[in-house]
């Protein structure tokens, strides 16, 4: 025994697959490399709506995936980073960067303040309090004259593309490279903080919160912080995306749709799992995007529909999503060793 | 010295009195048996103590300070560690993440508390185990997981929800014994137990419950004489 013991406490900590570790080198090589063979502007598109999107289903499955509490206004937070930054700007002319932090300042804000009466409420119904807080805001930012009310905010036009204005006239390129280091970043820190004690302690109160209560884990206080988290990640995003298409109006910043979408995805690809938003998103996004190339600018009904059919599929034959596909030891959730 | 007084504790669930006005103390350092028919509140007990149910009534005295009514989270800093009847392990984590999450409890680094939860895996005979996932595990290597989880959190006052309860006959020796080296480690234990044979040969004191009342307390061989507690519980067997 004493053998096994010693034996047990120089085994490292985390289970570092080699498959993994070369396959995530070679995605980075690939991603960094990419613009330069002259994709041209749809594919620099469709790869920024992958990283955005992969970054707000990230922020879903925090909530979701790791603490187990279902958001179903999760949008809201989209929107709030891209109104945040989009006014400082058009206001005041405060750089997007500076917007990006009072975005994700307001978000974690936000989210504390919704999640202290909310997640104290079992399951269902803070899914129901998060749809309603979600339409609710739209509500608000329709009528809200400072903020346009329901034409929006224009971005104005600076005269040439700039970092510190977060626009870039001549090329997708700049583009992707701001999403892809938001992507990055957000997937690293995800992963840290899914193997810090904060990680474990989420994962204790989403699979038994009363024998997570037994072990000193305060249960609401995991759930707001894990909240909190997943609003701070989802707000840049609404930030980068404003920047981007250089328009914020409540119909597409706070749309349903949004919050609809990063839980298709994740689920889809795994929920719970670190990568299963990404798989979730390399699906669909270019789904949703050929979708509306043959079927015109009305296609998103069309893609709406696959998804319901591709959803009920996963539903009934992979609950665990199409991560699990994969062979096991790929994928198993950063096993301690 | 005592480690817990309780005090007149009462709850009532409608209009049932699941317990009512019961008193004991658990000394430093002992095993304090609970037996009693199903019904009688024993789990009821524990949970009034470990702040799962607030008491209507009544008072938890633990390490010289008033618990009474506290959330668990906060009991179990308190130093209280519980297993529960129907087991809770993490299921879809492994054993060794289970027992870190209760090492969470006093760890802040997430490899002390991974080498304090091999010690304690250690400890609890199933080192060997420790990469499988909970829902892989027997009915006896879950109840010692959970014993390992609850222990990882350093508790002064261990309290057992029927330890031996559907694990076979083979395995129940094992965990008898794993629970008096847990009492030669310094562990205060209250152990609600079915087997009578176990429960008079490892406790200090036994409390027995009935319809939620106290109905005996004492040392094992008073208790198993005693008229109350064969009526309501060992069964008496007519000699002509």
């Amino acid at each position: 025994m004493e053998n096994l013991l010693s034996q047990a406490r120089q085994e490292p900590l985390w289970n570092t697959n080699r498959n993994i570790v070369v396959g995530l080198a070679a995605l980075s090589l690939f991603l960094v490399v990419f613009p330069l063979f002259g994709p041209g502007p749809f594919y620099l598109h469709l790869m920024i709506m992958i990283f955005m999107y992969a970054v707000m289903s990230q922020s879903w499955n925090v909530i979701a995936g790791l603490s187990g509490q279902i958001s179903l206004g999760h949008g809201a937070f989209f929107g709030i980073g891209a109104y945040a930054s989009s006014y400082l700007y058009v206001q005041y002319g405060v750089s997007p960067w500076l917007g990006i932090l009072v975005g994700m300042f307001f978000a974690g804000i936000i989210a504390i303040a919704i999640g202290i009466p909310m997640l104290r409420l079992s399951g269902h119904y803070f899914a129901i309090a998060t749809l309603l807080i979600g339409i609710s805001i739209q509500v608000i930012f329709q009528r809200w004259e400072m903020v346009g009310a329901a034409s929006g905010l224009w971005i104005p036009l600076t005269d040439e593309s700039s970092w510190s204005a977060l626009q870039f006239h001549d090329s997708k390129m700049p583009y992707y490279y701001l999403f892809l280091g938001f992507f990055v970043v957000t997937y690293l820190l995800v992963w840290r903080l899914s193997s810090s004690k904060i990680g474990f302690r989420l994962r204790a109160v989403r699979d038994d919160p009363q024998a997570a209560s037994s072990l000193g884990i305060d249960i609401s206080k995991y759930k707001i912080i894990a909240y909190a988290i997943s609003a701070v990640i989802m707000a840049p995003m609404g930030s980068l995306f404003a920047q981007y298409i250089l328009i914020v109006d409540p119909e597409r910043m706070f749309s349903l749709e949004i919050s609809i979408m990063v839980l298709l995805m994740t689920v889809l690809g795994g929920i719970g799992n670190i990568w299963g938003p990404l798989l979730g998103v390399a699906i669909l996004i270019p789904l949703s995007e050929y979708t509306r190339i043959y079927f015109g600018g009305t296609g998103s009904a069309v893609d709406l529909i696959l998804y319901g059919l591709i959803l009920m599929l996963i539903c009934v034959f992979r609950p665990a999503g199409l991560i699990s596909l994969f062979p096991k030891h790929w994928i198993e959730r950063e096993k301690q060793r | 010295m005592n480690i817990l007084s309780v005090e007149g504790l009462g709850k009532s669930f409608g209009g049932i009195r699941a317990n009512h006005d019961i008193s004991f103390a658990i000394g430093q350092g002992e095993i304090l048996g609970i037996i009693g028919p199903n019904g009688a509140g024993k789990s009821t007990l524990f949970d009034l103590i470990t702040g799962y149910t607030t008491p209507d009534s009544g008072k938890v005295v633990f390490d010289g300070k008033d618990i009474t009514g506290l959330r668990p989270d906060k009991i179990c800093n308190q130093g209280i560690g519980r297993t529960f009847q129907k087991l809770k392990p993490f299921a879809d984590l492994t054993l060794l993440e289970n027992v870190m999450i209760g090492a969470f409890a006093r760890e802040n680094d997430i490899r002390h508390a991974r080498d304090k939860a091999l010690e304690i895996i250690d400890f609890v005979d199933l080192i060997e185990k420790r990469h499988h996932f909970a829902r892989e595990l027997s009915t006896g290597q879950r109840k010692r997981l959970e014993l390992a989880r609850a222990m990882a959190t350093e508790p002064k006052l261990l309290l057992m929800d029927e330890v031996t309860g559907g694990v076979d006959q083979r395995t129940i020796p094992g965990l008898v014994a794993l629970i008096q080296k847990m009492k030669a480690s310094g562990v205060t234990i209250a152990t609600i137990e079915h087997n009578i044979n176990i429960i008079m040969e490892i406790s200090d004191n036994i409390l027995a419950l009935d319809q939620g009342q106290k109905i005996a307390f004492g040392k094992p061989a008073d208790i198993q004489n005693d008229e109350r507690v064969i009526d309501a519980y060992l069964g008496r067997v007519d000699v002509a």
